[in-house]
C-alpha cells in the first residue's frame, strides 16, 4: 500500500431555509425564493420569498395560538422564553457564522452580537411575571369599590424586524411582544433573513407552542402591506420600515385601529443598550375591573 | 296607588348665558377670522341659548401659535406651581358647580340630577387628581424627569361636555403641555365658561385655548403641523380618519371611541340590583354614553323573570324637563342624534326584533326618545352590532358562561362590559376573558379620576385617568 491516499475535502450539506408558520416549516406557497448573499456578494442561500397568502396563513396561525399563549401563566411563559435562551446558547456557533455573514462582521464581533442576543432573551424571560406589577395595580377610587387595573396582551402583532441588526435587533423586537402574551408574525430583515429563519428552528425546539411566533422572509413591503391591512391583526411594529413604507402601513393600519409602534430612533442603529419597558407596553391593553366592596352586615356583603 | 310628583325645577337664574361668545385664544375672547357664528340650542326646548363664534383654519393656526408661545414658560414652571393652578381650577369648579350643572343641563339636555351628582363632582375631582401629579411626575414610572410633548390638540364630544374637557385638559396641563380644545358644536357653552374659570384662576394666557366649531375645525386642528399630541373622544369612524391624518408624523395619538358594551346577567345574580345596573347601564345620560351597556346578555333560565322586573322598573322612569330634580330621562342632544336613534330603532323592528317601551308621554318640543328595549335580538341584528348611542337596549340570551363570553366579545368594539353574579370566581374568570377596557362587576357606569378608562380593539387606544393617563401627554 504505497499509494498515497488522496485527501478530498468533504462537501458540506446545505440547509434549505424555510418559513416558520404555525410550528411547521413550509416553503412559500408561491414557490418563490430569492438569493441571499453576504456583505461581499457571495451566495449564502435561497430564502423563501413569502407571499400575501403566506402572510394570511401566518395570521391564522397566530390567532389560533393566541388563546392558549395569552392564557398561560406568566411563570410558564417565562420558563419557555428562558428555554429559548438555552437553545440559542447551544447553537451559538451557528448563529455567529450566520450573523457574521449577514452583517459583514468579524467572528468576534458577531459572537458579541449573539451573546447579547441570548442575554436579551433572558432579560425578557424574566419580565413575563413582573410587568403586570410594574404597570398595573389597584386604584384608590372615591367610593366603596375594589378597583384593579391589569395589563393584557393586545393580540396578534405584526413585527417588521429591523433591516440592519439581523439577530440582536430581531430578538429585541420579538421577545417583548411574546413575553407579554401576544403572538407574532415576524417579517425578517429583507437582505439578511437567515438568522431569523434559523431562529424559527430554535423556537420550534423550545416548548414554544406553534403559532406563537411565525417567521416570514421576502420583500418587506410586499408582506407587510397585507398584514397592516388585515382585520385580524391587532397591532404592528414598524421597526423595519423606512419612512415612506411606515406612513403607508400606518394609514392601512387605521382601518381597524391597530396599535402602531412607529420606527424608533434605535432602529437601524445600535441595539446593545438595555431596553426600557416601552416595547412591552406598546402591545399591552389596560383592563380595569370594578366590584363593590359593600358593607358587612348580618347577611354578609350588600351591594 | 302611586303618588304624583310635584314639579321640582332647578332655578335657571344661577347661570347667566351671554347672547354671544367668541373664540378663546391667548387669554382673550375674539371673533372668528371669517366672522362665522353658529347657534347653540337647548335640546329639551329648542330654545336658542347663545350664538357662538365658529373657528376656521386661520383661527386654529392662531390658537396653536398662542399655545406654542405659552408652552415654553408653562413647561418650564416648577411642577408645584403648575399644580397650584390646577388646584385653583378645581376649587373654582367646585364653587361654581351649581351654575355649571344648570348650564350643562341646558346645553346638553341631560337631567340636572346627573350633571349635579355625576358630571360636576367628577370634573372637579379630575382636576384635583391631576393637580397632585404635576410635581410628582418623576415618580410616575415613566423615567426620571419625563418631558411634555408640546401643544395638545383635543377634540371632545357632546355627551359629557365638561367632563370630557376635564379628562383632556387636566392631565395635559399637569404634565406641562399647552392645549387647544374644540368642544362639540352642539355643546360649546361649558367649555367657554371654563375659559372664564381659567381667567379667574389667573392661568397664563395661551395655556388653554378653546375653539368652538364643527368637524372641519377639529380636522384642521388635528392636521396642524405644529400640534404634537392629538387626543380625540368621539365616533370610531372619525377616530379612524384621525389615525390616517396623523400617520407618518411624530404626533402622539390617543383615541376614545365607540362601544357596544355587553351587560351579562347570570342566573344567580341578585335580580333587583341587576335591574338597577341594567337601567344605569343603558339609560344613564339617555344612553348617549360610549361605554353604555347596550347589549343585555341574560341567562336563558331567568330571561322572563328579569325582563318582567326590568319592564316594571322602566315604567317608573320619569322622562321630561331636564331641569326638574326628579327627572330620570332627559332630552336627546340634537335633532341629528334623534334621527339616528329613530332610524336604528326602526331597523331593529324591521329586522324582526320585538320592540317595547313603557307608556310615556313625550314633550311636544325638543328632542325626545322613550326608553326602549328589544327582545328576540340575535347577534346578526343591526341593533346588536351598531352603536346606537341612545336609550335603546338589545336583549340577547345565553346558556353557558362560555357562550356569554363569546357573544360579549363578538363585536368590533371593546370598551366596557358588565357581569352580574353572586359567584366571585365566575366574575374573575369571565372578567379575564372579556376583551374590554373596563369591566364592571355587580355595578355599572362607575367612573373615578384614579381609574384608567379606555378601549380594546376599535374602541380606541390609550387610557384616560389614573397614572396611566399621564402617558398620553409625556414624551415616553
Amino acid at each position: 500500500m504505497s499509494e498515497k491516499t488522496e485527501k478530498t475535502e468533504r462537501l458540506s450539506v446545505f440547509k434549505t431555509y424555510k418559513l416558520y408558520v404555525g410550528g411547521k416549516f413550509p416553503r412559500s406557497e408561491s414557490g418563490r425564493v430569492y438569493e441571499v448573499t453576504d456583505s461581499k456578494g457571495t451566495w449564502l442561500a435561497n430564502a423563501p420569498q413569502a407571499s400575501r397568502k403566506d402572510a394570511r396563513d401566518a395570521v391564522v396561525a397566530a390567532r389560533k395560538a393566541f388563546g392558549a399563549w395569552s392564557g398561560a401563566t406568566a411563570y410558564n411563559r417565562g420558563q419557555i422564553l428562558y428555554r429559548v435562551a438555552e437553545m440559542l446558547e447551544g447553537r451559538r456557533d451557528q448563529f455567529v457564522r450566520e450573523v457574521a455573514g449577514a452583517e459583514g462582521l468579524s467572528k468576534s464581533k458577531a459572537a458579541a452580537q449573539v451573546d447579547a442576543t441570548v442575554d436579551r432573551w433572558v432579560w425578557y424571560a424574566g419580565w413575563t411575571d413582573k410587568i403586570a406589577q410594574v404597570v398595573g395595580g389597584g386604584n384608590p377610587v372615591a367610593g366603596p369599590y375594589f378597583n384593579l387595573s391589569s395589563p393584557e396582551p393586545t393580540g396578534v402583532v405584526a413585527v417588521l424586524a429591523p433591516q440592519e441588526s439581523s439577530f440582536l435587533g430581531l430578538v429585541s423586537v420579538i421577545a417583548p411582544v411574546i413575553a407579554t402574551g401576544n403572538t407574532a408574525i415576524v417579517v425578517a430583515s429583507e437582505k439578511s433573513p437567515l438568522p431569523a429563519l434559523s431562529l424559527g428552528e430554535v423556537l420550534a425546539t423550545s416548548d414554544l407552542p406553534g403559532g406563537v411566533v411565525n417567521v416570514l422572509s421576502g420583500r418587506t413591503a410586499e408582506i407587510a402591506a397585507p398584514l397592516a391591512a388585515h382585520q385580524d391583526v391587532n397591532a404592528i411594529d414598524l421597526a423595519g420600515a423606512d419612512e415612506v413604507l411606515a406612513k403607508e402601513l400606518e394609514i392601512a393600519a387605521a382601518d381597524n385601529l391597530k396599535r402602531v409602534l412607529r420606527p424608533q430612533p434605535v432602529d437601524g442603529g445600535d441595539w446593545s443598550a438595555t431596553p426600557g419597558t416601552e416595547r412591552m407596553t406598546a402591545f399591552l391593553e389596560t383592563k380595569t375591573v370594578w366590584h363593590p366592596t359593600g358593607a358587612l352586615g348580618a347577611s354578609g356583603s350588600s351591594y | 296607588m302611586a303618588f304624583e310628583y310635584a314639579p321640582a325645577p332647578e332655578s335657571r337664574a344661577v347661570v347667566d348665558i351671554a347672547p354671544s361668545y367668541g373664540l378663546f385664544i391667548d387669554g382673550e375672547f375674539t371673533e372668528a377670522a371669517e366672522g362665522k357664528v353658529f347657534k347653540t340650542v337647548s335640546p329639551s326646548t329648542e330654545e336658542v341659548l347663545s350664538e357662538v363664534a365658529q373657528a376656521s383654519e386661520a383661527d386654529v393656526d392662531r390658537a396653536v401659535k398662542a399655545a406654542r408661545r405659552a408652552f415654553e414658560k408653562w413647561s418650564a414652571l416648577p411642577g408645584s406651581e403648575r399644580a397650584k393652578y390646577l388646584f385653583r381650577i378645581a376649587r373654582i369648579i367646585q364653587e361654581r358647580s351649581r351654575e355649571l350643572a344648570v348650564l350643562e343641563t341646558l346645553d346638553n339636555g341631560k337631567p340636572i340630577k346627573e350633571t349635579r351628582d355625576a358630571d360636576l363632582p367628577l370634573v372637579a375631582a379630575h382636576f384635583f387628581y391631576y393637580a397632585g401629579w404635576a410635581d410628582k411626575l418623576d415618580h410616575a414610572g415613566f423615567g426620571a424627569t419625563p418631558r411634555p410633548l408640546g401643544v395638545a390638540g383635543q377634540v371632545i364630544p357632546w355627551n359629557f361636555p365638561l367632563l370630557m374637557l376635564a379628562w383632556k385638559i387636566a392631565p395635559a396641563l399637569a404634565t406641562g403641555n399647552t392645549v387647544v380644545l374644540k368642544p362639540a358644536e352642539t355643546t360649546p357653552l361649558s367649555a367657554l365658561f371654563f375659559a372664564d374659570i381659567c381667567r379667574q384662576a389667573g392661568l397664563p394666557k395661551g395655556v388653554v385655548n378653546i375653539l368652538p366649531g364643527y368637524g372641519d375645525t377639529g380636522a384642521a386642528l388635528v392636521a396642524h403641523p405644529d400640534v404634537n399630541k392629538v387626543a380625540f373622544t368621539g365616533s370610531t369612524a372619525v377616530g379612524k380618519e384621525i389615525a390616517r391624518t396623523v400617520a407618518g408624523t411624530r404626533k402622539k395619538l390617543t383615541l376614545e371611541l365607540g362601544g357596544k358594551g355587553a351587560n351579562i346577567v347570570f342566573d344567580d345574580a341578585p335580580i333587583d340590583q341587576a335591574v338597577e345596573g341594567i337601567v344605569t347601564g343603558i339609560f344613564f345620560n339617555q344612553g348617549q354614553v360610549c361605554c353604555a351597556g347596550s347589549r343585555l346578555l341574560v341567562q336563558e333560565s331567568i330571561h322572563d323573570e328579569l325582563l318582567e322586573s326590568l319592564k316594571r322598573r322602566l315604567s317608573t322612569l320619569r322622562l321630561g324637563d331636564p331641569l326638574d330634580k326628579n327627572t330620570d330621562i332627559g332630552a336627546i342632544n340634537s335633532a341629528e342624534q334623534l334621527a339616528r336613534i329613530t332610524a336604528l330603532a326602526e331597523q331593529g323592528a324591521e329586522e324582526g326584533a320585538e320592540r317595547w317601551s313603557p307608556a310615556c308621554e313625550l314633550p311636544s318640543s325638543g328632542y325626545w326618545f322613550a326608553p326602549t328595549l328589544f327582545t328576540n335580538v340575535t347577534q346578526a341584528h343591526t341593533i346588536a352590532r351598531d352603536e346606537i348611542f341612545g336609550p335603546v337596549l338589545s336583549v340577547l340570551t345565553f346558556r353557558t358562561p362560555d357562550e356569554a363570553v363569546a357573544k360579549a366579545n363578538n363585536t368590533q368594539y371593546g370598551l366596557s362590559a358588565g357581569i352580574w353574579t353572586e359567584k366571585g370566581s365566575r366574575i374573575l374568570a369571565v372578567a379575564n376573558k372579556l376583551r374590554a377596557g373596563v369591566v364592571w362587576s355587580n355595578t355599572f357606569n362607575k367612573f373615578d379620576p384614579t381609574s384608567p378608562f379606555g378601549g380594546y380593539k376599535e374602541s380606541g387606544f390609550g387610557r384616560e385617568g389614573g397614572r396611566h393617563g399621564l402617558e398620553a401627554y409625556l414624551d415616553v
